[in-house]
């Protein structure tokens, strides 16, 4: 936060010992890495805009996390924070990206031509298709730290920018603050709106702070391409529609992507991206490509296969219900994503996510037909 | 360990100097930080980060002007604490209709000080008229001076009264490092131990207790858990939880101590029954040989001449005293006087969960409403004798007389 633990020279008063957390019941990444030796000598430093150890690791030491799910715990408040303190975050990121080591450098393809098929998956178990990341803009504090003034300009900045997007692009920013009744309805009936985070994990980290100041929802005329600015980070950018055309998903996600890109750029500013993390964005696991896509796929049979997870782990991808993250399935439906964020292009982990739905599709028709899978299994990719 | 006894010595000559300049402006400080940072704060004038509160409800948000920001923002306490601290937990929260909340915390003590501009008009509103500029608080913890002080226990289930005091030298709870919260459990349980005779008794912290403890706590409706309430945790106070939290309480269970929850210390003395003389005695008693126990070993508490005991939230100041009764009024509670009657008697009702619950049956719990202007066994006589009317009232409704509203209790705001 702006403010929030920056009185670090007072706490340096304060032995290391008597402010090191206590994590004995921990279980998230910052937690396992962290050790009084680096916590010493991380402590005294902070980042150019204020942005200090304990700022990075305060949800994570709010939040001990569950025995089954091993949360991140730990958030970035400035480009400069994996810079800064990297003796901690190398290693998080390490952990939670299956080994991506500290001198690995990540790919960025958003040349949506380059996917092979796509366009074919089976409407009447693909149900909808998504793909979303998000982008932070250079020389803005990220949502955890940023002023109220400089989460403004990052929204007059980004509404500016959209307003210039035309075609089948061209489209709406609606401010949370300003919604009228009958919008918010529509954004809700829609699938479109997010509220204020009720997540501890979130809340702990301050990017719900004057909520809903400089938050707003930005979405084509077709609503199939929508922007969500300031909630988790500077931008989320999302492509849907329903069915089972990934490939004209991703082709607009693409599009639209390097379009808002562009129109930035010509007003002076670029999004936050380096050679070996891709991407920057508020949370380590979002780095590199920060890209999520998926699909809300029927898999009744194939949920309730012994299988399944271990089909699920081969072909790189994850499950979970249709209200998103940590929710349950309804009715056999599955959200159905790539696992991994980093140390894959755009392109690879889209054409992982239509490889592997449609051979889970092919799978459950098997199980339907009462036929054995054996066959089909995948090797690991 | 070296450490902690430098702090400690830091803490008694901070409280020696604090004493001596009472009533004086403490040192303001600029942010003092890096150049980037600076920068920043140049190409973002007050203007650029005043907050939109066209929404709000609150005490902050009725005070607050450009004007105030503009001259506040860029200060800070010795400790580097800020407006946009203070003023988060109100920003966040834009309150109720009906409910109008403070909306702004405390950091540290200085925080009163240095942020006056703000805090005097806040305290103003929720302190029905007090000036700090220009009124002085009185304190008397002479409980012997309580008259009538034994209720009919036909109608009063229980007594209680409760406060808070801070550690003076140490940041409060939005604000403190885990250091100082940790400095605070050691200073108040080791003064504690020393606690003798019917006070003795011993301290669970929250983090190391037992199933079985923590159950017989939950039964003894002592256990306080992690805040939810959207106005506390806005603050910060909840951080790092339960690092160094922790609840006392006597062998007799009617003295009970909780740490590190939205202040430093809340001191609570209570009992089955209506006699709430004795449960002031016990407190009053308690409070004198806490605070005796501390200054022992160099601590004091927060307080000063202008607003008494320094706590979180400043509608806790002055004497941070809610003392109150559980009590059946069957008759009364349903009568249309009954809301004018508590008013005039300056009482509050509230359900027996404690603040923003709804009453159980018949049994509301009824305590002062002020907390500052006025002394101690003041307000605890204001309870009684409001709380005996209120008996009155329910027997004569009993007996089908009719019931008078008294006159109003004078305050400072005519």
């Amino acid at each position: 936060m702006p403010f929030g633990n920056t009185h670090n020279q007072a706490k340096l008063k304060f032995s290391s010992e008597q402010e090191y957390p206590d994590l004995s019941k921990h279980n998230n990444h910052m937690a396992k890495v962290l050790t009084p030796a680096i916590y010493e000598r991380l402590r005294s430093k902070e980042t150019p805009s204020g942005f200090t150890l304990d700022d990075v690791i305060q949800t994570g030491v709010d939040n001990p996390g569950h025995p089954f799910i091993m949360t991140v715990g730990c958030v970035a408040g400035d480009e400069e924070t994996y810079e800064v303190f990297k003796e901690l975050l190398d290693p998080v990121i390490e952990a939670r990206h299956g080994g991506y080591k500290p001198t690995d450098k990540h790919k960025t393809d958003l040349n949506s031509g380059n996917l092979k098929g796509g366009d074919d998956l089976d409407p009447d178990y693909v149900l909808s298709s998504r793909v979303r990341t998000g982008r932070s803009i250079r020389g803005f504090c990220l949502p955890p730290h940023c002023s109220r003034g400089e989460r403004r300009a990052v929204e007059k900045l980004s509404v500016e920018a959209l307003a210039s997007l035309s075609g089948d692009l061209k489209g709406k920013y609606y401010a949370l603050k300003n919604m009228t009744d009958a919008e918010q309805q529509q954004l809700i009936d829609d699938h479109f709106l997010f509220d204020k985070p009720v997540s501890p994990l979130l809340l702990a980290s301050g990017m719900a702070r004057d909520w809903p100041d400089g938050r707003g929802i930005w979405h084509n005329d077709n609503k199939t391409f929508l922007v969500w600015v300031n909630e988790e980070d500077h931008l989320r950018v999302i492509s849907m529609q329903k069915g089972g055309n990934m490939k004209e998903v991703f082709d607009r996600f693409c599009t639209g992507l390097t379009k808002i890109e562009t129109l930035f750029k010509e007003r002076g500013h670029a999004f936050m991206w380096n050679e070996h993390l891709g991407y920057v964005l508020t949370c380590p696991s979002n780095l590199g490509t920060g890209l999520r896509a998926g699909v809300h796929v029927k898999l009744p049979n194939m949920s309730k296969n012994a299988k399944f997870e271990e089909v699920l782990t081969k072909l790189r991808l994850q499950k979970r219900g249709t209200g998103g993250v940590d929710t349950a399935a309804v009715g056999g439906v599955f959200d159905i994503s790539n696992a991994d964020r980093i140390g894959f292009s755009e392109v690879e982990l889209v054409q992982m996510v239509v490889d592997g739905v449609k051979l889970l599709v092919e799978m459950e028709k098997r199980l339907e037909k009462g036929q054995s899978i054996d066959d089909l299994m995948p090797a690991q990719k | 360990m070296a450490n902690s006894f430098t702090r400690m010595i830091t803490g008694r000559n901070t409280a020696v100097l604090m004493a001596m300049g009472a009533g004086t402006l403490a040192t303001t400080f600029l942010l003092s930080d890096n150049n980037a940072a600076a920068e920043r704060r140049r190409f973002y004038p007050p203007s650029a980060d005043y907050p939109d509160l066209r929404k709000h409800n609150n005490c902050m948000a009725a005070a607050l002007s450009p004007t105030i920001y503009a001259h506040l923002r860029d200060k800070a306490t010795p400790n580097n604490w800020t407006l946009d601290q203070c003023i988060q937990t109100g920003v966040d929260n834009p309150g109720h209709p009906f409910i109008k909340t403070v909306g702004m915390v405390a950091g540290d003590e200085e925080s009163y000080e240095v942020f006056a501009e703000l805090f005097d008009p806040v305290i103003k509103d929720r302190h029905n008229g007090y000036d700090p500029r220009t009124m002085k608080h009185p304190t008397d913890l002479e409980a012997s001076k309580i008259t009538s002080g034994m209720f009919d226990e036909r109608y009063v289930l229980s007594s209680r009264v409760r406060t808070g005091r801070s550690i003076r030298g140490l940041s409060l709870p939005p604000a403190c490092t885990r250091s100082e919260r940790r400095e605070v459990e050691r200073v108040v349980v080791t003064a504690l131990s020393g606690l003798k005779g019917d006070l003795a008794g011993r301290y669970y912290s929250l983090g190391e207790m037992t199933d079985t403890e923590q159950q017989q706590l939950i039964d003894e409706h002592f256990l306080f858990d992690k805040p939810v309430s959207p106005l506390l945790t806005a603050a910060g106070m909840a951080r790092d939880w339960p690092d160094a939290r922790g609840i006392w309480h006597n062998n007799g269970k009617n003295f009970l101590i909780w740490i590190n929850e939205e202040d430093h210390t809340r001191i609570i003395s209570m009992e089955k029954g209506g006699n709430m003389k004795r449960v002031f005695e016990r407190f009053c008693r308690g409070l004198k040989q806490v605070e005796h126990l501390i200054q022992e070993r160099g601590w004091e508490f927060m307080w000063n001449e202008r607003l008494g005991y320094i706590l979180t939230c400043p509608s806790n100041l002055g004497t941070g005293l809610r003392a109150g009764v559980h009590i059946r009024l069957p008759l009364l509670s349903k009568d249309p006087r009954f809301k004018k009657i508590l008013e005039n008697l300056r009482l509050q009702k509230r359900g027996t969960g404690g603040v923003d619950t709804a009453a159980t049956g018949d049994t509301v719990d009824i305590s002062n409403l002020d907390r500052l202007g006025k002394s101690e066994v003041e307000l605890v006589q204001l309870v009684v004798d409001g709380v005996n009317y209120l008996i009155e009232c329910e027997k004569r409704l009993e007996r089908g007389q009719d019931i008078k509203i008294p006159s109003p209790i004078s305050q400072f705001r005519k």
